[in-house]
């Protein structure tokens, strides 16, 4: 008999949990005594919520419980699967899990909601007509035939949707100026010069989910009245502009896209416009200069794009995460999308999971949906158990949310009242072994070599900023060093052209905020408390440990490691270029690093 | 394909959903496979070329395999969902060619789960509970 029901056990290589074989084998036993044999017992990859392991869940009813112990089996296999009741004592108990954020109908224990990425991973992204099942191209239809401009944007208002490249502007109020300005020709342009280390959400959702970008951009067209759009990409990016191009096509073959769309007196066509991978090209007044063939450097503002943009035309330009929402808020209603997430920020967000986090991936949550669940309930908390230092967020721009903060729920206001901010979306989990300091020189590191050199705050500011962490990596920093950085960061803040420059100093300042003892340490003590900084290392061997197995002196790629076999060996500190190799291959803990 | 109108696009909609539909896709067993960047990297296209040999020795031509975006479990990549009518439909994950003929043999052939490589779908799908309501 092929089995009908299915009881999944979280059995994570990574995280096993406690208990969880004992529970698989007692609910197979179970199973058996009640001579179910429609019921599989399986064991899974990990299925997040470690925190609240072991957990199990049934399928196809999709039932979850959590905190499973061995004795629990009996249970849950008579009084769930057999009568057919579930065992409420331990359900996975969803109303405090989602007492930050507004869902609409949260009848679900997932921690994700997905909004952006709702046809990722589901349809095949070459195919316009899986698109089109998934009511692709509805909103389109809609906005054509049923909707004005100002309907539109009325929409987009009550939705209260904002911008997702970064700043978080009102999207409604960035159409609704460019949509207003009097002129022959406009143009909409979408942003997807995604480059912060880390982050792939626009690329991910540009992969998997082409045509949302080709609607959206298609629907602005209509709505502030222009009959081109630039999909303005990096070229690094070769599947993302060949699923671009394929849906372009395909459209354009269906009459979504180019002369009369739908039948309409409407018409709008797209261009993709290839980035050289310039970090300051993702700011819009960089990006349009780039577009429109010049040299990619920020011009001041006013005027916004909205009013002088590409071509010296009014430009609406908007983030690729922004647009993937715009045909859901049109087919659903903007007060559908306004009951998710918190008050101040509503809808989802993605975020690119990485770092020091066992499930690393492309996460939606609600706005409002804490670090802690985040970090522990999605991403399955850190590997190897290690403690959880920080929290990058942000890239370049952002800063870092050190432990105590991980009951913060994220949205737009919580994350900037910390210091950091919202940012495109990549998480970068930090943990006991990151340097704080290390972390902020390699940030700055990134914007110095990325300045585009136009302005003097951020390309004077950031190298002179760099020399002095530099200084205190390497054992040479002074106390007045810390005083340095934060007035040449906060004249940054003030005086820099554009928000690469602006926002530059943040990782400096944010880990100043929290973690100014390990600066202290590197520079009053000359260690680095994470043992990371190359300079205030030094490796050693314990002469009680080491039994002379010879083979850190064989891995040693500077041969600095001397003794003979079954005698202690000792490293020559002149020659050691503190690798760590001898660390890694030691298997008797006889390298300790001081 | 003809230029679309209006109802011509309401039409195609209409036949589409019946042929698309994740739930019970007129009887028919389905291989999605993650193919974003992620994905490929890890060998979504050899996981790919294992499901269709493996699918063409059970004389299954009526398996429909396909690709899609990135499914955001990069930490266990690659990942392929499959669909089989009367099962629930499960992601499994770290899909290498040996997994792929397991999947084959076990879940498609034999009609039971396979232990130790199932993850958990990443969320609900809001365009079926939209279909739902």
């Amino acid at each position: 008999m092929n089995p009908e029901k299915f009881i999944l056990v979280c059995n994570g290589a990574e995280c096993r949990n406690p208990g969880a074989e004992e529970i698989y084998n007692n609910l197979r036993h179970e199973c058996s005594i009640h001579n179910a044999d429609d019921v599989q017992v399986i064991r899974t990859g990990c299925l997040g919520f470690c925190a609240h392991g072991p957990v199990v869940k049934t399928l196809p009813d999709e039932t979850l419980y959590a905190g499973v112990t061995p004795e629990d089996a009996a249970e849950i296999v008579e009084n769930h699967i057999i009568n057919g009741k579930k065992v409420e004592r331990l359900l996975y108990n969803k109303n405090e899990s989602k007492q930050n954020v507004k869902v609409d109908n949260a009848d679900f224990y997932q921690k994700q909601f997905r909004i952006v990425l709702r046809n990722c991973g589901i349809i095949d992204p070459e195919n316009i007509e899986e698109y089109i099942a998934r009511d692709g191209y509805a909103a389109l239809e809609k906005v054509v035939f049923d909707m004005n401009p100002d309907d539109i944007i009325a929409e987009l208002k009550s939705a209260g949707l904002r911008g997702r490249g970064g700043a978080g502007f009102p999207t409604w109020m960035k159409w609704n100026f460019t949509k207003q300005v009097e002129s022959d020709e406009k143009f909409v342009v979408c942003n997807a010069d995604e480059g912060d280390p880390g982050a792939y959400m626009d690329r991910g959702t540009l992969e998997g989910d082409p045509h949302s970008i080709l609607e959206a951009m298609t629907i602005a067209g209509y709505c502030i009245g222009a009959k081109k759009g630039y999909i303005y990409i990096r070229a690094e990016y070769p599947l993302a502009i060949e699923r671009l191009q394929k849906g372009m096509e395909d459209s354009r073959a269906l009459g979504l896209l180019g002369d009369n769309i739908l039948g309409s007196d409407f018409s709008f066509d797209i261009e993709i416009r290839l980035g050289a991978g310039a970090f300051v090209c993702g700011e819009e007044t960089a990006l349009i200069a780039s577009i429109e063939g010049e040299r990619g450097m920020p011009k001041p503002r006013p005027p916004f794009p909205s009013v002088k943009g590409v071509w010296g035309k009014p430009t609406l330009i908007n983030n690729v995460e922004t647009w993937a929402n715009i045909p859901v808020i049109i087919t659903r209603g903007g007060e559908w999308f306004s009951k998710i997430g918190t008050e101040d920020s509503r809808g989802t967000k993605v975020f690119a999971l990485t770092g020091k986090i066992r499930n690393s991936g492309l996460v939606e949550v609600p706005m409002g949906t804490t670090l802690r669940e985040i970090v522990y309930d999605i991403g399955g908390g850190i590997p190897g158990d290690k403690a959880f230092k920080a929290v990058q967020t942000g890239g370049p721009s952002g800063g870092v949310i050190p432990a105590e903060y991980l009951d913060t729920p994220i949205d737009y206001i919580h994350l900037k009242e910390l210091g950091s901010i919202m940012g495109s979306g990549g998480m970068i989990i930090m943990d006991e072994d990151d340097c704080m300091v290390d972390v902020a020189k390699f940030y700055l590191g990134f914007s110095v070599d990325e300045s585009c050199g136009k302005c003097s705050p951020c390309r004077i500011g950031g190298r002179t900023l760099y020399n002095i962490l530099e200084k205190i990596t390497t054992g040479n920093g002074e106390l007045e060093d810390i005083e340095k950085l934060k007035t040449i960061g906060k004249a940054m803040q003030t005086a820099s052209l554009c928000g690469l420059g602006q926002t530059a100093p943040n990782p400096i300042l944010s880990t100043l905020k929290y973690f100014e003892d390990e600066y202290l340490a590197h520079i009053k003590n000359h260690r680095c408390p994470s043992k990371k900084c190359k300079e205030l290392i030094s490796f050693h061997i314990l002469a009680d440990k080491c039994v002379g197995c010879t083979i850190c002196a064989k891995n040693c790629p500077v041969n600095v490691i001397d003794g003979a076999v079954r005698e202690v060996h000792t490293i020559d500190q002149s020659g050691c270029i503190k690798c760590g190799k001898c660390f890694e291959v030691c298997k008797f803990n006889a390298v300790f690093i001081k | 394909m003809a230029a679309l109108t209006r109802e011509s696009l309401k039409k195609l909609r209409d036949s589409l959903k019946k042929d698309f539909n994740r739930i019970n896709s007129a009887g028919k067993t389905k291989v999605v496979i993650g193919m974003g960047t992620c994905g490929l990297a890890a060998g979504a296209k050899e996981t790919e070329e294992a499901f269709l040999e493996a699918l063409a020795k059970e004389q299954r031509k009526d398996v429909v395999v396909s690709g899609t975006g990135c499914m955001g479990l990069c930490f266990a990549e690659p990942t392929v969902e499959v669909i089989v009518p009367g099962m629930p439909s499960v992601v499994y994950g770290n899909v290498d060619r040996e997994m792929a003929e397991r999947i084959v043999r076990k879940h498609i052939q034999g009609k039971i789960l396979v232990n130790d490589h199932i993850y958990d779908k990443p969320s609900v799908d809001i365009i079926e509970e939209l279909e739902g309501n």
